[in-house]
C-alpha cells in the first residue's frame, strides 16, 4: 500500500541519507530507527508530503502521492514532534477542533471518553498551559484514541510518556494494525507493539539498509 | 470547514484579548498624535483625516499580522492544517476572514470615534467607517501573504513590513481617496468600488499564494 | 520531441550552464561598449540642444533607459521566477537572484537621475508625480525581494519564496501603476509616444534607443557574471566546482 523508492534527503549541504526503499502493507508497521540527526524526521515528513525528495519516489495505493493531494490526506494522520496542541485550549477543545479540521465526526461523548482512556479525567476543562509535558502529550495522543484514517505516521509518540502510557498508545498501534491500518514510527525505546508485523528501517550515514527482522 | 477554522481562530483570539485591545490602542494613540504634530487648525485636520487615520489602520494590521500562523507554526498546528483533507488555501481563507474580524472589523468601529477628533462631518465619517468597512478585508488578505512568505524568518516582523506595505499602497489610495472624494464634494462611489474590487481580489485571490508560501516554509 | 526535452535540461543544469555563459560573458560586454558609445556619441555630440530644456535635457539619454530597465528587468525576473517554481529548475532560481541587484540599481539610477533632471527642469528635486511614485514603490519592491531571499538560509527556500514574492508582484504592480496614476493630479504625459513625435527629434529617440541597448547588454552580462558567482557558492560541495576550482588552482590571481 505504501512504496518508497530510491528516497534522497538533503539538509543544507549535507546527504542525510540516500537509497531508502521500503514497502509497506495493511497491518504493518515500520520502525525507523537511526542515531540523532540520521534523518527520521525528515523522512517521516517526505512521507507525508511535507518535505518533497530531493530524488526517489513515494506511492500510495499505486499512485504517487504528491499527485494524490487531498486523497491522500484524507487517509493520512500525522503526529509531529510537536504536539498540535492550544495551550489556551482545554484537552477536549484541542480534541474536538482537530477532529473537526480533519473532518472526522467525533462528539462530545466520544472525546470525552478518548481523553479518560489517556488518564486526563478530571482535566478536561482545564486550559492545556497548566498541563505538565506528558499530560500535553497524552492530550495529543487522544487523537488516536478514535482515529480510523488508514495511514498513521508518528514522530516519537513515546517520548514524555510514563511506562503506563506507553503501554496504552502502544496497545492503540497494536488495535490499529489488527484492524488493517499502518504504522510508520521514530523511537528510541524499545516497545513492543502487540500483535504486529514489525519491519525495521535504519538510517545510517550515508546509505540506508532495511534489516530483515 | 471554513465554519470550522473561523471558529477556531476566533475562540483563541477570545482567550488572548490583551492583544486585540492592544492593537485598538495603537490605533487610538497614532491617530491621536498626528494633532499634537501638526497643530489643532480644524481645517488643516479635516483635509489630513482620510491620509492619517487609514495609514494608522494599515499600521495596527501590520501588527498583528506577524501572529497570523506563527503560533500555529511553533505548536505544530500549522503541519495540521497543511494535512487537512482540503486545499491549503480554503483553510488560509478561514484564518483570514477570523483575522479580519479580530483586527479588521475593530478600527472599523473606532474610526468614526477617531474622526470626530478631526472635526470630520458626518457625511465624510460615514464614507470613512465604509470605505475601512471595504478596505480592511483587502489588508487582512494581502498581509496574509506576507506573513506566509515571513514564517520563521530572521527579523520576520521588519521584513514583514518591508515586504506587505508597497502593497497596500492601492488600497490606502482608494480609502483615503474616497473621503477626500467626499470632502472636495465628488462622489465617493467611484473610489469605493474599486476598493471593493481590491478587497475582493486581496481575499479570494491572496489565499492561494499564501498557501503555497506556508508549504515553502513547513519544508 | 525527448531530445530538445533533455537538451532543456542539460542546459539548466549549472555544470553545463557555468562555461557556458563564461564564453558568453565577453561577448555581452562588448555589445554593451558599443551601443554605449554609439549611444552616448549621439546622445552628447549629435543629438539637438531641446528648445525649452536647453542641455540639461541629456540626461534622458540614461535616465529612460534606466526606467525602463528597472521594469523590464522585473518582468523577466518574475519570469524566471515563475518557471523554476513551476518546473522546479534550480538554474532559474538563480537566475531571478542574480536578476533582482541590477533591477534595483536601474530603479535607483531612474530616480536619481530623475531627481537630478527634476531640480532645473521643475525647480525641485522631488516631486510626487505618479511615474516618480511607481519607480519608488518598484525600487521598495526589488529591496523587498531581495532582503526576503537574504533573510532565509536555505537557498532552495529562499529561491521558492522569492518567487511566490515576484509573481505576487508582477501582478501588483499594474494595480499600483495605475492607483497612483489615478491619485496623482501633477501628472507628464509619458515622454516616449508617437503621437508626440514632434516633441523629440529623430536623434534624439535613436540616442535613447541606443543606450537602452547599452543597458540592456550590460544587464545581461552582469547578471551571468552573478550567476556564475552564485553557482559556484552554492554547488561549492559538488565534484565539479572542486575540480574547477582545483583546476585553476595555479592560477592564484583569480582564485587565492
Amino acid at each position: 500500500m505504501l512504496e518508497a523508492s530510491n528516497l534522497e534527503c538533503v539538509r543544507g549541504e549535507r546527504s542525510l541519507f540516500a537509497g531508502v526503499s521500503f514497502r509497506l502493507d495493511g497491518g504493518e508497521m515500520l520502525y525507523v530507527q537511526g542515531k540523532n540527526g540520521s534523518g527520521k524526521t525528515s523522512l517521516l515528513r517526505m512521507l507525508c508530503a511535507l518535505t518533497p525528495a530531493v530524488s526517489g519516489e513515494i506511492r500510495w495505493r499505486g499512485g504517487p502521492i504528491g499527485k494524490l493531494g487531498e486523497e491522500f490526506r484524507s487517509e493520512l494522520c500525522y503526529l509531529g514532534h510537536q504536539n498540535a496542541i492550544k495551550e489556551e485550549l482545554t484537552p477536549l477543545e484541542n480534541l474536538l477542533s482537530s477532529a473537526r479540521l480533519a473532518q472526522e465526526a467525533l462528539d462530545e461523548d466520544a472525546a470525552l471518553d478518548a481523553l479518560a482512556l489517556v488518564g486526563l479525567r478530571g482535566r478536561e476543562d482545564l486550559a492545556c498551559r497548566y498541563l505538565s509535558q506528558g499530560q500535553k502529550r497524552r492530550a495529543a495522543l487522544a487523537r488516536l484514541v478514535n482515529e480510523k484514517r488508514a495511514l498513521w505516521v508518528l514522530d516519537e509518540p513515546y517520548v514524555a510518556l510514563d511506562p503506563a502510557a506507553v503501554e496504552l498508545v502502544a496497545g492503540l498501534i497494536g488495535t490499529h494494525l489488527q484492524a488493517g491500518g499502518l504504522a510508520v514510527l521514530t523511537t528510541h525505546q524499545a516497545v513492543s507493539v502487540p500483535a504486529a508485523a514489525v519491519r525495521e528501517l535504519w538510517l545510517g550515514d550515508s546509505d540506508a539498509t532495511q534489516r530483515p527482522q | 470547514m471554513l465554519r470550522a477554522v473561523i471558529g477556531r481562530d476566533l475562540r483563541l483570539a477570545m482567550r488572548r484579548q490583551a492583544d486585540i485591545v492592544a492593537a485598538m490602542f495603537f490605533f487610538i494613540i497614532v491617530v491621536s498624535l498626528f494633532p499634537l504634530g501638526v497643530g489643532p487648525e480644524p481645517d488643516q485636520l479635516r483635509r489630513m483625516a482620510p491620509g492619517v487615520l487609514w495609514v494608522a489602520a494599515l499600521l495596527a494590521t501590520m501588527l498583528s499580522l506577524p501572529r497570523l500562523f506563527a503560533d500555529d507554526h511553533r505548536d505544530g498546528t500549522l503541519e495540521q492544517l497543511t494535512l487537512a483533507p482540503q486545499p491549503l488555501g480554503v483553510i488560509v481563507l478561514g484564518k483570514v476572514i477570523a483575522h479580519w474580524l479580530v483586527a479588521g472589523l475593530p478600527l472599523v468601529v473606532l474610526a468614526p470615534v477617531l474622526g470626530i477628533q478631526f472635526d470630520l462631518s458626518s457625511d465624510a465619517l460615514l464614507v470613512l467607517t465604509v470605505s475601512l468597512l471595504i478596505g480592511t478585508p483587502a489588508l487582512s488578505g494581502i498581509g496574509a501573504i506576507g506573513a506566509a512568505l515571513t514564517l520563521g524568518v530572521r527579523g520576520g516582523g521588519v521584513l514583514l513590513s518591508l515586504l506587505v506595505l508597497p502593497l497596500y499602497i492601492p488600497v490606502l489610495i482608494f480609502g483615503a481617496g474616497a473621503v477626500d472624494a467626499t470632502l472636495s464634494g465628488l462622489g465617493p462611489q467611484a473610489h469605493l468600488s474599486l476598493l471593493g474590487a481590491l478587497a475582493l481580489g486581496g481575499v479570494f485571490f491572496a489565499p492561494w499564494p499564501t498557501a503555497a508560501a506556508l508549504r515553502v516554509a513547513l519544508e | 520531441m525527448t531530445d530538445r526535452v533533455i537538451n532543456w535540461y542539460k542546459y539548466a543544469s549549472p555544470q553545463t550552464f557555468y562555461p557556458l555563459a563564461g564564453k558568453l560573458i565577453p561577448w555581452f560586454w562588448a555589445l554593451a561598449a558599443l551601443f554605449g558609445i554609439a549611444g552616448l556619441t549621439i546622445g552628447f555630440l549629435i543629438a539637438p540642444t531641446d528648445a525649452q530644456q536647453g542641455e540639461g535635457y541629456r540626461i534622458i539619454f540614461l535616465h529612460v533607459p534606466a526606467s525602463w530597465l528597472s521594469m523590464f528587468i522585473y518582468l523577466v525576473m518574475a519570469f524566471w521566477a515563475g518557471i523554476g517554481l513551476a518546473f522546479n529548475i534550480r538554474l532559474s532560481g538563480m537566475m531571478a537572484s542574480a536578476l533582482a541587484p541590477t533591477g534595483a540599481l536601474f530603479a535607483f539610477l531612474s530616480l536619481w537621475t530623475g531627481a537630478l533632471w527634476g531640480k532645473p527642469m521643475w525647480g525641485t528635486w522631488w516631486v510626487w508625480d505618479a511615474r516618480l511614485t511607481s519607480e519608488l514603490i518598484l525600487l521598495f519592491l526589488y529591496i523587498g525581494f531581495i532582503a526576503l531571499q537574504a533573510a532565509i538560509d536555505d537557498p532552495r527556500r529562499a529561491d521558492k519564496a522569492g518567487a511566490i514574492l515576484a509573481l505576487v508582484g508582477v501582478v501588483n504592480i499594474p494595480i499600483i501603476y495605475f492607483s497612483v496614476k489615478w491619485w496623482n493630479t501633477l501628472h507628464q504625459g509619458a515622454s516616449v509616444s508617437l503621437t508626440k513625435a514632434p516633441s523629440m527629434a529623430a536623434m534624439m529617440l535613436w540616442g535613447m534607443l541606443l543606450c537602452a541597448l547599452a543597458c540592456w547588454m550590460y544587464s545581461i552580462a552582469i547578471a551571468l557574471m552573478r550567476v556564475r558567482t552564485i553557482m559556484l557558492e552554492r554547488e561549492r560541495h559538488t565534484d565539479w566546482v572542486r575540480a574547477l576550482l582545483s583546476g585553476n588552482g595555479h592560477d592564484t590571481s583569480r582564485h587565492p
